[in-house]
C-alpha cells in the first residue's frame, strides 16, 4: 500500500508528523513502518498532549520504589513486601462492545501488575454511564459489569468494587477505569528492560490473531455514527488463559532466568519490544515468522499491529531458555524465541527473509512528539446561583431523604458487585459497599500485620464547575477513604478521563485537573505512581464531563484478629460523632457551593455554583487522627461524608452490610444539629468530613485528641436499635424506619437492571 | 493424616483449599497436579472452585476427562473421602461420581454472597462435627450452581438422606428443592456449591465452615 496522505489520516498521522518521521529515519517509511509511528504516536501510547502537564505531578517518596514509566507504580509495604498497581481505562472499546471492552480493561491492568512480579490480590473498577432510563445506557451498563465480572471471576482475583455514577453526559461515552493491585517481594520486583546484548527474546501466552489492529488508534479518536464499524477493532479476551499466563509467569520470574518482561497491551508486540529497548537503551532484532500464529497468512503490519490478548513478551538470560520454556510447557503455553537483544538501539524486524520494519526505539518513544495545545479557560455552562425560591420552598424532608436514597448514585449499588467474586483467595476484610476495599496481606511466611486499603474517587460535576478543585476533592476523597478504615494513604494512580484535547476548553479543564491532583497529591502525601491518560471521550462532537479518577492504596498496620474499620454502626448505644476539617464558609457561600450537590442535582434537579470547598491541611489531619484513634482502639466505625450529604451518610451508617451480611441485627442512629438551614444541614457535601461511632467512654479522648489537631469533633447523638432520627434546633426533621429507608436504596439500581 | 488437593489449569480456590486442609490436618496439604494419576499417598481429597479448563463447553466437563480423575474414582470407589467444592461439585456431577447437574443460576448472572444453608445430614465425613438442623452461613459465588436432577433421582436422594446442605430461605440460583450439596450412596463423595473454605474466620464473614475440615481431620485420624 502507498504511504499517501490517505494513509496517513487512516493512522492518525499528521503532514508534520509525517515530516518529523522521515527526518528521524532519514528516509522515507515503508507502509508497515508508517503503522507503527502511528499506533506508538497515537495519544494513546504517547501521551502527546498530556506529557508536558504530567510532568508536574508528584512521584516521588520515600516509600516509592518504582513511579511512572513502567506498567505499574511500585509502592514499599514494609517487612520487605511492596504493592504494585494502576488504573487504566479502557472506554472507547467498552462503549463500542460493552462486554468484551470491559473484560480486556481488566484483563490488561491485571497483565501491568504480574508483569512486575506481582501476584494480583484486588481489582477494582471506577465506572461511567448515562442515565438507566435509555435502553442503548443500560445495554452498556449491563455488558460492562458482565464482562468484569466474566474475566476477574475466572482469573481468580478478589473484586473489591469502585465507584459507579451515572450522569447524561456519559450517555455517549461511558467510562471504564479498570484498576489493579498486586504484591510482591521488594527483590523479586521485575521491569519491562531488554538487557544484555545477544540475550534472548521470548514470546509467551496466546497465539496472534488478527484482532484488536489499531486498537490504540481508535482510543485517540472521537466517536460517530460509524464507530459500530469499529466493532472488529475491539480484542476478544480469555480469562482462562490469562490465569494460566499468571501461574506460569510467577513460575518461570522464580527461576531466575528472566531478566525483564512486558505485557502485550496497546500495539501488542510494537510497543512491548520498543519500550524494552528503549528502557534499557538497547535494541531488539526480531523475526515475526517465529511468532505463534492463530490465523494463516497474516501480514507484518498485521502482526506488529495485533492486539490480541494475553501474550508478553520476556528477556531471559541466554542459555537458560529451557527453564522458562519448561515451566510454559507445564501450564500448556506458547514460548518462542523470537528474537535477539541487540546493541543498535534499533527495533528490526525480520519477516520471511525480509527486514521490514527499522526504526530507532527512542524515535518511538522520547521522540515522539509533545504538544503544548493551546488552552482557554472554559466556561462551566451553569448558573452561579439557584432559580429564585428554590432553597426557600419548605419541603418534607422525609420524603425528599427517601427519594435520595433511591436516586441512581446513591442507591445501593449491590446489583453490581453481586456479580463479582469479592473473596476468592480469601483474603478480602472489607469487600465492595464500605468506603473502601482492605485485603489483608497473607504472605507465605503466615500472617502479616499489614493490610492494604484501596479506594477509587472522581467527580465530574464537580470537575465541570471548577477542574482544579474538583481533582483535588478526588484525591482527598479517595485518601479520606482509605484513611477511614484505619489505613495510612500511601500513593495515589489516577486515570485521566477527558474529552477532545484539540479544543482550547478541553486542554485547558486537562491542566487545570493536573494541577489540582498535584496539590492534593503533594499536600496529602500520596504521590502519584502512573495511571493513563483517556483523550477523545466525545461522541458526535459531545464530549463527557472532564472525569479524573483517583485511585489511592493505604497501609493498615493490625493487631492479630483485629478488623478494620467499616461505615456501619456496628451496635446500639454508641455515641456519634461528626469530626470534620471542612473549612468555615458564610451562608451565602454554603449555598452557593450546594449547588453541586447530588441533592440539587437529583431533587432540585438544578446544578450551580461551585464544588465544596476543601481545606488541604486540614484534611492531612483528619487522616492522621483517625489512624491515631484507630490504633488507640477509640472507634468503633467510620464513613465518609459524602454523595448525599450527611442524611444519606447516617444513613448508610445503618443500611451498609444489611444485606450482605444476613446475621448482622438492625441498627439506627437518632442525633441533633443546632439550628441551621435544613436542606443545607441535611445534604450538603461539605468536604473533610467522617461520621464515627464509639462507646460513650471513650469520647473524651476523641474530642481531645481533634481539638489537639485542631479539627472540630461535634457530638451528635447515639446509635439506636432502629431507624434514623434527626432533630434540627430542637424539631423533629427525620424520622425513617430501617425497613423504609432500605426499601428505598436496597433494589432501586437492580429494579431498572434486573 | 495427608490430604491433597487437585490443581486444574484454570482451578483459583486451589490456594484456599490447601490453606484449609493444611490447617485442619496439622500438615501441610498436597497440590495434586491435573495431569498426574498418583494421589501420593493421600488420606482424603478436595476438588477446589475455580474454573477448571477453563469451564469450556460446561462447567466441569472437561475436568472429568483429566489423568487425576480417573484416580479420584478408584480413591472414592474404595470408599475414601472425597469433596467437591463449587467447580469441584460440577466435575464431580459431570463425573458422574455424584447424582445430578448444575445448571447456569436463575438469574443467569454469577452470583457472589453469603447465604444461610442447613446441615440436612450429619453421616458424612465432612459433616460429622455438625448438628443436623444447624444452620451455617457460607459464601456463595457461581455462575452455574442450580442444581437439578429428575423428580425420582429427587426422590430418592431425600428418601436416603442424601441431600446434605439446603439452601435456608435464600436459594441464590434456584436450585431444585434448596439443595445446596449432596452425597453419592457410600457418603465418602460430598459435594456444594457454597465454599466453606472461605467461610474459617468470623474476621472475613464468617467461621462456620471450620467444622467440615475439622470433621475430615476427625474420621482420616
Amino acid at each position: 500500500m502507498p504511504v499517501n496522505a490517505t494513509a496517513l489520516r487512516q493512522h492518525g498521522l499528521t503532514a508534520d508528523e509525517y515530516a518529523r518521521i522521515r527526518e528521524l529515519l532519514g528516509r522515507e517509511p515503508n507502509f508497515t513502518e508508517l503503522g507503527v509511528f502511528g499506533v506508538m504516536w497515537s495519544e494513546h501510547c504517547s501521551y502527546k498532549s498530556s506529557r508536558r502537564l504530567l510532568k508536574g505531578l508528584p512521584t516521588q517518596g520515600p516509600d516509592i520504589l518504582q513511579g511512572p514509566g513502567e506498567n505499574a507504580g511500585v509502592v514499599r509495604v514494609g517487612d520487605g513486601w511492596a504493592c504494585v498497581f494502576k488504573i487504566e481505562s479502557h472506554n472507547h472499546p467498552s462503549y463500542i462492545e460493552p462486554f468484551q471492552g470491559a473484560a480486556t480493561g481488566v484483563g490488561g491492568i491485571l497483565r501491568d501488575v504480574f508483569t512486575m512480579g506481582a501476584r494480583p490480590v484486588a481489582i477494582m473498577d471506577s465506572l461511567r454511564f448515562g442515565p438507566l432510563s435509555s435502553p442503548q445506557n443500560r445495554t452498556i451498563c449491563d455488558g460492562v459489569v458482565s464482562g468484569i465480572a466474566h474475566y476477574g471471576n475466572c482469573f481468580g482475583v478478589a473484586n473489591l468494587g469502585g465507584e459507579t455514577v451515572f450522569d447524561p453526559c456519559y450517555s455517549g461515552n461511558p467510562l471504564v477505569n479498570a484498576f489493579a493491585l498486586g504484591i510482591a517481594r521488594e527483590d523479586g520486583l521485575f521491569f519491562g528492560k531488554a538487557r544484555g546484548i545477544g540475550n534472548p527474546v521470548i514470546y509467551v501466552g496466546a497465539k496472534t490473531g488478527r484482532d484488536g489492529i489499531h486498537g490504540a488508534t481508535m482510543a485517540s479518536e472521537e466517536f460517530s455514527e460509524a464507530s459500530a464499524a469499529k466493532r472488529p477493532n475491539v480484542q476478544v479476551g480469555d480469562p482462562f488463559l490469562e490465569k494460566l499466563l499468571l501461574e506460569a509467569c510467577l513460575e518461570a520470574m522464580a527461576t531466575g532466568a528472566i531478566l525483564g518482561i512486558q505485557d502485550m497491551g496497546a500495539a501488542g508486540l510494537t510497543s512491548s519490544s520498543c519500550e524494552m529497548g528503549a528502557r534499557a537503551g538497547t535494541g531488539i532484532e526480531m523475526d515475526l515468522d517465529r511468532v505463534p500464529q492463530r490465523e494463516t497468512g497474516m501480514n507484518a503490519y498485521e502482526m506488529l499491529l495485533s492486539e490480541s490478548q494475553e501474550r508478553m513478551l520476556l528477556v531471559a538470560e541466554r542459555g537458560r531458555e529451557e527453564e522458562v520454556f519448561r515451566v510454559f510447557r507445564k501450564w500448556g503455553l506458547d514460548a518462542v524465541t523470537v528474537g535477539v537483544v541487540t546493541g543498535d538501539g534499533h527495533l528490526r524486524v525480520k519477516h520471511q527473509g525480509e527486514v521490514v520494519a527499522d526504526i530507532p526505539n527512542t524515535a518511538l518513544t522520547d521522540e515522539a512528539p509533545r504538544y503544548q495545545r493551546p488552552m482557554q479557560p472554559a466556561p462551566s455552562g451553569y448558573p452561579d446561583a439557584p432559580r429564585a425560591g428554590l432553597l426557600s420552598a419548605r419541603r418534607d424532608w422525609n420524603q425528599d431523604l427517601r427519594q435520595l436514597l433511591a436516586c441512581d448514585n446513591v442507591s445501593s449499588k449491590r446489583w453490581i458487585w453481586q456479580q463479582y467474586d469479592t473473596m476468592v483467595r480469601t483474603n478480602t476484610l472489607a469487600g465492595p459497599g464500605g468506603d473502601a476495599g482492605v485485603v489483608r496481606m497473607e504472605l507465605e511466611a503466615g500472617e502479616s500485620r499489614f493490610a492494604l486499603a484501596m479506594a477509587l474517587d472522581g467527580n465530574g460535576r464537580w470537575c465541570q464547575l471548577d477542574p482544579r478543585q474538583g481533582a483535588r476533592l478526588a484525591v482527598a476523597e479517595a485518601a479520606r477513604k482509605v484513611a477511614a478504615t484505619g489505613a495510612q494513604p500511601l500513593a495515589a494512580t489516577n486515570c485521566l478521563n477527558f474529552g477532545n484535547p484539540e479544543k482550547p476548553e478541553v486542554m485547558w479543564q486537562l491542566a487545570e485537573a493536573i494541577g489540582g491532583i498535584g496539590d492534593a497529591c503533594r499536600a496529602l502525601g500520596t504521590p502519584i505512581t502512573g495511571g493513563n491518560v483517556s483523550l477523545y471521550n466525545e461522541t458526535l462532537g459531545q464530549g463527557i464531563q472532564p472525569t479524573p479518577v483517583l485511585g489511592v492504596v493505604g497501609r493498615l498496620e493490625l493487631a492479630p484478629g483485629q478488623a478494620p474499620l467499616g461505615a456501619r454502626f456496628p451496635a446500639p448505644g454508641l455515641d456519634i460523632v461528626l469530626l470534620s476539617a471542612a473549612p468555615k464558609q458564610t451562608a451565602d457561600e454554603r449555598r452557593r457551593r450546594f449547588g453541586s450537590s447530588e441533592y440539587a442535582a437529583a431533587i432540585l434537579g438544578q446544578t450551580w455554583g461551585a464544588p465544596p470547598a476543601l481545606d488541604l491541611d486540614g484534611e492531612l489531619k483528619l487522616h492522621q487522627l483517625l489512624r491515631h484513634a484507630f490504633q488507640q482502639g477509640w472507634l468503633a466505625s467510620a464513613h465518609q461524608v459524602s454523595t448525599g450529604g450527611l442524611a444519606a451518610a447516617l444513613a448508610e451508617c445503618c443500611l451498609n452490610q444489611r444485606a450482605e451480611q444476613p446475621r448482622l441485627t438492625a441498627v439506627g442512629a437518632a442525633i441533633e444539629l443546632s439550628a441551621d438551614e435544613a436542606m443545607l444541614a441535611l445534604f450538603e457535601e461539605s468536604a473533610g468530613r467522617v461520621l464515627v461511632s464509639c462507646a460513650p467512654a471513650q469520647r473524651a479522648a476523641l474530642q481531645a485528641a481533634a481539638q489537639a489537631a485542631g479539627l472540630v469533633a461535634l457530638h451528635l447523638g447515639q446509635t439506636q436499635s432502629e431507624g434514623l432520627r434527626i432533630l434540627l434546633g430542637g424539631q423533629e426533621i427525620i424520622h425513617l424506619g430501617g425497613d423504609e429507608m432500605a426499601a428505598a436504596w436496597e433494589p432501586a439500581l437492580e429494579a431498572q437492571l434486573a | 493424616m495427608k490430604l491433597g488437593v487437585v490443581v486444574f489449569p484454570g482451578s483459583n480456590c486451589d490456594h484456599d483449599a490447601l490453606r484449609a486442609a493444611a490447617e485442619a490436618s496439622g500438615q501441610a496439604a498436597v497440590p495434586l497436579w491435573h495431569e498426574s494419576q498418583d494421589l501420593e499417598g493421600c488420606d482424603g481429597i478436595l476438588l477446589p472452585g475455580g474454573f477448571s479448563y477453563g469451564d469450556y463447553l460446561r462447567a466441569g466437563a472437561l475436568a472429568h476427562f483429566s489423568p487425576i480423575l480417573g484416580a479420584v474414582k478408584k480413591f472414592a470407589d474404595a470408599g475414601h473421602p472425597v469433596l467437591g467444592i463449587c467447580n469441584g461439585f460440577q466435575i464431580l456431577c459431570e463425573a458422574g461420581m455424584l447424582p445430578g447437574a448444575l445448571l447456569r443460576n436463575a438469574g443467569l448472572r454469577f452470583v457472589c454472597r453469603q447465604v444461610p444453608i442447613r446441615v440436612e445430614s450429619t453421616s458424612t465425613p465432612f459433616t460429622s462435627a455438625y448438628q443436623r438442623g444447624e444452620i451455617l452461613y457460607f459464601p456463595v459465588a457461581h455462575g452455574e450452581g442450580s442444581y437439578f436432577a429428575a423428580p425420582e433421582v429427587l426422590d430418592r436422594l431425600e428418601q436416603r438422606q442424601q441431600v446434605v446442605f439446603r439452601y435456608a430461605g435464600d436459594n441464590p440460583n434456584g436450585s431444585l428443592r434448596d439443595i445446596a450439596g449432596v452425597c453419592n450412596e457410600g457418603r465418602n463423595v460430598v459435594g456444594l456449591m457454597p465454599h466453606p473454605e472461605r467461610a474459617r474466620r468470623a474476621l472475613l464473614g464468617s467461621g462456620d465452615g471450620e467444622k467440615i475440615f475439622a470433621s475430615l481431620a476427625a474420621v482420616c485420624q
